[in-house]
């Protein structure tokens, strides 16, 4: 019972619900929302910050952070575009792009591990390099002549009904992300060095190591999202996803994981992610404008880690006051 | 002017020596500069004309008086991603009340984009003290947050450079004996905040909050107060730079200044100032925003494909905190040989 009550308490469990009053109150109140084709997109829209949100879940879980993620989709983006201008087929951009991804991310994972750099720093440099370098590849140019075939498998439904090709996958990678994070003796040692790196390496596990795979790890997913967002639009393009690394923090903060590390789940990141999609798309839909709702991004994120500081004050002092009320003797 | 609070009692300022300049951190930012325009004016001689030299350190102006604002928070162990919001918010405000009111002077113009920024900073900094909660995540909530309220308040219109008044776009390319106003007021943003920080109680006390935070509360610092204080100044600075920026350029719209928060790190960072606070100092996070302007014009001056200017400031940041991180290791060395003799 008293678990329970923790888990009711805990802020995932409220973004959850949350999340579900707000998908029923726009399903009721906002006209076009429940519709398919708006599924569709909803889903389609939220499809690349859901990817990148599940290795940074367990980045921010150990207590670092990844920022270049949106400029490494925008690099793999361009260097597609590039690669599919040179003739190569499509079969073979698309792992290379992965793997391109990938070893950005190991760049990342070399500087914050093995030279000890902080890692906000890092990304941030590494945000402004990838970016420019993706600039350097393709310029101000954008490549659109990608084969049907790939971009209408990745816009396209399954067997034409309202749910989209590509959840599939989101699915599939969220699945194998979350046993990973929550049912394996890899994802404990996460938290474990989120809450503290120096017990978790005398407890024998290999800090910089793991570290340096979940760069390696978010660097392959990003170069994915940038596959993906480049078929969906048929548009690879240096600035492709700019400024959507902050989305992906802020949804994870707001999927209640801890900015200090320790502390998290990935379905309260899944929620946060659709949280954010849900009020974009149903304020979308009643003409607020795209910028303006930025504002709703900005509070939520503020109030997604004041809120659980306040409850915390809150029910340390009415601990403190209970235990003042108990007779020293009884103790 | 936001600097200088009163001073109670001033401890004793670290006494300047001319050989100090060659330990000084910014002496590598110096070198590079100085090695960088060399390369760049024999190249291209007209690099150094007047009108080139002039349009640099008009740029390098705005983005100084930001940068300045952003060190400090740095050095108190924070760090500040709203300032480009503030920037683009307190650029509109200004640009559209001179609109309405042709009259009013530029002094009143600066001060309400002061108090603009000082307000965003205020709320910056409770969130961050008083709602416990790591700077980064509260300034870019406000960053969001900041840029919403423009844009909801602006929507698609903008302010053009013949709607506001002639004296407010002259301001900014007006001089004072030969040296543009806005260079004028970098200048002494950079100094009077230099002086704060390296001279007076409050400077001192923000260094120590940056180099151990527990320390400093324990030694009985105004942890409160000089937080908001420190958010305040970067705040005011954006809002500062709002109306630079609305004053050199005339044409003003709600994505004024996005993503110009990166651009700030970036100077602040590269002019030595250490991403865990600290160390570094206001007049490095000064020339570290010339070095970056430099290399932007001289990349145009040498015709060298403009993408590759955010390339290189990137790279610039990563190789700045690795070399201070070197620094580091090496003085956390000596410090320990120094120690085991005793």
């Amino acid at each position: 019972m008293s678990e329970l009550r923790g888990r009711l308490a805990s802020w995932d469990s409220v973004i959850i619900l949350i999340t579900v009053a707000v998908l029923a109150g726009a399903s009721i109140g906002v006209e076009n929302f429940g519709n398919s084709t708006n599924f569709t997109f909803l889903i389609l829209d939220l499809l690349p910050i859901a990817l990148i949100a599940l290795p940074m879940t367990m980045i921010v879980i150990t207590g670092e952070i990844d920022l270049s993620v949106a400029s490494t989709l925008g690099l793999t983006s361009a260097i597609m575009g590039d690669l599919w201008n040179r003739g190569l087929t499509i079969e073979t951009i698309i792992p290379l792009c992965v793997l391109i991804g990938a070893l950005l991310g190991a760049v990342n994972g070399v500087l914050i591990t093995r030279l000890g750099l902080p890692s906000l720093a890092v990304t941030i440099g590494t945000l402004a390099l990838y970016r420019g370098l993706a600039f350097v590849v393709l310029g101000d140019a954008a490549v659109a002549d990608f084969p049907w075939t790939f971009t209408g498998w990745v816009t396209g439904t399954i067997g034409g009904g309202p749910i989209p090709n590509v959840l599939i996958l989101l699915v599939v990678l969220a699945v194998i992300f979350g046993v990973v994070l929550h049912a394996t003796p890899f994802g404990r040692s996460l938290f474990a060095i989120g809450a503290n790196d120096q017990a978790a390496r005398f407890s024998g596990i290999d800090v910089a190591r793991t570290k340096f795979w979940l760069y390696v790890v978010s660097g392959a997913i990003a170069g994915l999202a940038g596959v993906l967002w480049t078929l969906r639009y048929s548009s690879a393009r240096a600035d492709n996803g700019a400024g959507l690394e902050l989305a992906v923090v802020a949804a994870v903060l707001l999927g209640g994981v801890s900015i200090f590390g320790g502390r998290g789940s990935l379905w309260g990141v899944l929620s946060g992610v659709l949280l954010l999609a849900v009020l974009q798309n149903a304020l979308r839909l009643q003409d607020v404008s795209g910028q303006a709702l930025n504002i709703v991004t900005g509070l939520l994120l503020i109030a997604s880690v004041l809120l659980p500081n306040i409850i915390a004050g809150v029910r340390n002092s009415l601990h403190r006051r209970r235990l003042r009320a108990v007779p020293a003797k009884s103790l | 002017m936001t600097v200088a609070a009163p001073v109670t009692e001033a401890p004793k300022a670290p006494r300047f020596r001319p050989g100090d300049i060659l330990k000084q951190r910014e002496l590598g930012i110096v070198l590079a500069l100085l090695a960088l325009v060399a390369f760049t004016a024999i190249n291209q001689p007209r690099f150094l004309s007047s009108q080139s030299v002039r349009d640099i350190l008009l740029n390098t102006a705005i983005l100084a008086v930001v940068a300045a604002g952003m060190a400090v928070v740095v050095i108190t162990r924070h760090i500040d991603l709203s300032v480009g919001s503030v920037l683009g918010l307190s650029a509109f405000t200004v640009a559209t009340v001179m609109q309405h009111n042709q009259g009013l002077p530029m002094v009143a113009a600066i001060g309400l984009g002061l108090a603009i920024g000082a307000v965003a900073g205020v709320v910056n900094g409770a969130l961050v003290h008083f709602g416990n909660v790591p700077a980064l995540v509260v300034t870019l909530g406000t960053m969001y947050a900041y840029r919403g309220i423009t844009y909801s308040w602006a929507g698609g219109q903008q302010v053009t450079a013949d709607e506001v008044p002639r004296h407010f776009l002259r301001f900014a390319n007006a001089d004072l004996l030969g040296v543009p106003w806005l260079v004028l007021i970098a200048l002494v943003v950079i100094a009077g905040v230099g002086l704060m920080m390296r001279n007076y109680r409050i400077g001192r006390e923000l260094y120590a909050m940056g180099s151990s935070p527990q320390a400093a509360g324990l030694a009985g610092i105004g942890i409160a107060r000089n937080t908001l204080v420190a958010f305040v100044i970067s705040g005011s600075l954006a809002g500062l730079g709002g109306v630079l920026y609305a004053s050199r350029f005339g044409t003003v719209d709600a994505s004024s200044g996005n993503g110009y928060e990166l651009q700030v790190v970036a100077a602040v960072v590269v002019g030595g100032v250490a991403v865990f606070g600290g160390s570094g100092t206001i007049w490095g996070a000064g020339l570290g925003a010339l070095l970056l302007t430099v290399i932007g014009s001289a990349l145009a001056v040498l015709d060298i494909n403009q993408f590759w200017q955010q390339a290189i400031v990137g790279a610039l940041i990563v190789l700045a905190i690795g070399a201070d991180r070197l620094v580091a290791v090496r003085i956390a060395r000596s410090l320990r040989k120094r120690d085991s003799h005793v």
